[in-house]
């Protein structure tokens, strides 16, 4: 057995020195980072007027308000928002479905192994990126000045910025098929349509299930939003009951979402694991 | 060589052929009993949304001319044909578009400050004990829930109107999504160097410092990075309860009915997005190669 040796560190230094010294731009980078980032907060801080003395005033605010919101009681309203949580539901089911439908066709567009020419595809992406760019609430509120207020303006918000997601989402899953099912197809003498049909669709329809029944889940969130600006739902009557400062409405409600989103989440769960088995859905 | 397929005996294959046929009866009858309960869901979706297809088609003519007349100016031409008409505002837009920018990113940094701290009890393996995981996890869990518009409601109320507001909302959502995402990549962290410097006698938090910190930086600060793309969209529609940043101009367009300005603001926020998921995807797989992209 051998002693470690006894090493001196000059010696060493002398022989690597690759190891000892770094570029000063290496070593200098990680800190003039961190200095930069925190330049930018401070400057943040104070351009959106960040003060000590507002923040403690919210803060103490912000806890009268949590103490009136305890214990959270609906009042007489329940069946009204018992009724707004249904609409919520139904918004975020329909609107889900709606843009799912509309996105599928226009995603085999948008597929790099169903529509060759990128002439073709650009503007399809491009056109899909767009919608998704702008957000839901958005659209909401340009849905609102066309069909007026209420739930429907919600559907179609919903319905418009999902056909954006699914099209990119769908066309991904297009993307990722194997080739050897539609080359399958192909040699016993079947037209494009066919090669779709049943060289593509068994692959993907899991898929796209998965990603609905995934959206269907998030959706019922965004819903809950969408309502703050007029376009139903329960995010209407949230939005109402905090304006009249009504607290424990507000905390009653605000449960009523939660338990509401935790209830479609275990639902939407147990459908994908149904649907696609024990694999992870993005 | 010759392969030959042989074909069993006509009784044999009446068996297996009945039997195929039953499960494929079974399969489809699964299915549409699936798709009948989906369609009766979806009906009573409809009923339950007020949808009325006679408003749908009398307005969607609506909905089209509505493109129409956002890229129109008041003197009746396309918007591109009179750029400077028609971003008539952009001193005014870049300077709301500026501080939506900075609402996110203080929104985002004091967000994944906060889940940074709180990640290493939400964890399975680093947390000190079970009551505070569950504690920890529950309060991540609620603030990642409700969602930020709603906290952004209430705390232009308790903050007063403006930014500060937004941003705090901003911080709260953050704090809840990556204080997740966070504890997960910790609980997938290799435990061999914590236990090393456990056996060298070293504390709950130099355990943490200097064996989990360093195997999970990197993997922070790609969702952080992520975390402030989703930031700006969100951003960008605080204003529209008075929590400053872009929206407040664009919901004053679109109730107003400044039809010209509606496209020129949304334009503004598309391009922004752009620019920001472009720049920070391109960033994170600067830092962290081609895997961390998501």
């Amino acid at each position: 057995m051998t002693k470690p040796q006894e090493v001196d560190a000059a010696q060493m230094r002398a022989r690597y020195p690759e190891v000892f010294e770094r570029p000063a731009s290496a070593r200098l980078a990680t800190p003039a980072m961190i200095v930069a980032a925190f330049a930018i907060f401070t400057y943040g801080l104070v351009d959106l007027d960040f003060s000590p003395s507002r923040f403690f005033a919210g803060l103490s605010q912000l806890g009268w308000i949590s103490l009136m919101m305890i214990p959270p009681d609906p009042g007489s309203s329940l069946p009204i928002y018992l009724k707004a949580l249904g609409e919520t539901l139904s918004i975020a089911l329909l609107g889900t479905t709606l843009g799912a439908l509309f996105a599928l066709p226009v995603s085999l567009l948008a597929a790099r192994n169903i529509v060759p020419s990128s002439i073709l595809r650009f503007p399809v992406r491009r056109f899909l990126d767009s919608i998704r760019g702008v957000d839901t609430l958005i659209w909401a509120l340009v849905w609102i000045n066309v069909v007026g207020l209420g739930p429907f303006a919600g559907v179609l918000a919903i319905a418009v910025s999902d056909f954006g997601a699914f099209g990119k989402l769908f066309s991904e899953a297009f993307e990722g098929a194997d080739r050897k099912q539609v080359e399958g197809i192909r040699a016993s003498g079947g037209s494009a349509l066919h090669e779709i049909r049943f060289g593509l669709m068994p692959q993907v329809l899991p898929v796209i299930a998965g990603q609905v029944l995934y959206y269907i889940e998030s959706n019922t969130r965004s819903a809950t939003i969408i309502g703050i600006v007029g376009a139903g739902g329960i995010g209407l009557q949230l939005a109402e009951q905090i304006r009249v400062l009504e607290w424990q409405k507000v905390s009653f409600l605000i449960l009523m979402i939660l338990v509401a989103v935790a209830a479609i989440d275990f639902i939407s769960g147990k459908l994908r694991f149904a649907i696609i088995g024990r694999r992870a859905v993005a | 060589m010759t392969t030959a397929v042989s074909i069993l005996p006509e009784q044999q294959l009446a068996v297996l052929n009945a039997a195929y046929r039953q499960a494929v009866a079974r399969r489809r009858l699964r299915l549409l009993l699936g798709a009948v309960i989906f369609a009766a869901a979806l009906v009573l979706a409809a009923i339950g949304a007020e949808v009325n297809l006679r408003t749908l088609f009398t307005y969607f003519g609506n909905f089209l001319s509505y493109f129409d007349r956002i890229l129109t100016l008041d003197n009746g031409q396309r918007v591109w044909t009179d750029v400077g008409e028609w971003l008539w505002g952009w001193r005014k837009w870049l300077k709301m578009l500026g501080e939506t920018l900075l609402i996110s990113y203080v929104g985002t940094l004091i967000g994944a400050t906060l889940a940074f701290c709180l990640n290493f009890f939400a964890a399975e393996n680093t947390s000190p004990a079970p009551w505070l995981r569950f504690v920890v996890r529950r309060l991540l869990e609620f603030a990642r829930t409700v969602p930020g518009i709603v906290f952004a409601l209430v705390f232009v109320i308790a903050f007063g109107l403006g930014p500060m507001a937004g941003v705090l909302a901003i911080a709260i959502h953050s704090t809840g999504a990556l204080g997740k995402l966070f504890s997960e990549i910790v609980e997938n962290a290799d435990m061999k160097p914590v236990e090393g410097i456990r056996s060298t006698g070293a504390s709950w938090l130099s355990c943490m410092r200097f064996a989990v910190v360093p195997q999970v930086t990197a993997g922070y600060a790609s969702y952080a990075l992520l975390r402030f793309e989703i930031n700006v969209r969100e951003a960008s529609v605080m204003g529209f309860v008075g929590a400053g940043g872009i929206g407040q101009e664009l919901v004053v367009a679109i109730r107003k009915f400044y039809y010209s300005d509606v496209s020129a603001i949304l334009l503004t926020i598309v391009v922004t997005v752009f620019i920001i998921d472009i720049a920070t995807g391109w960033l994170r797989g600067h830092l962290f190669g081609k895997e961390a992209r998501t």
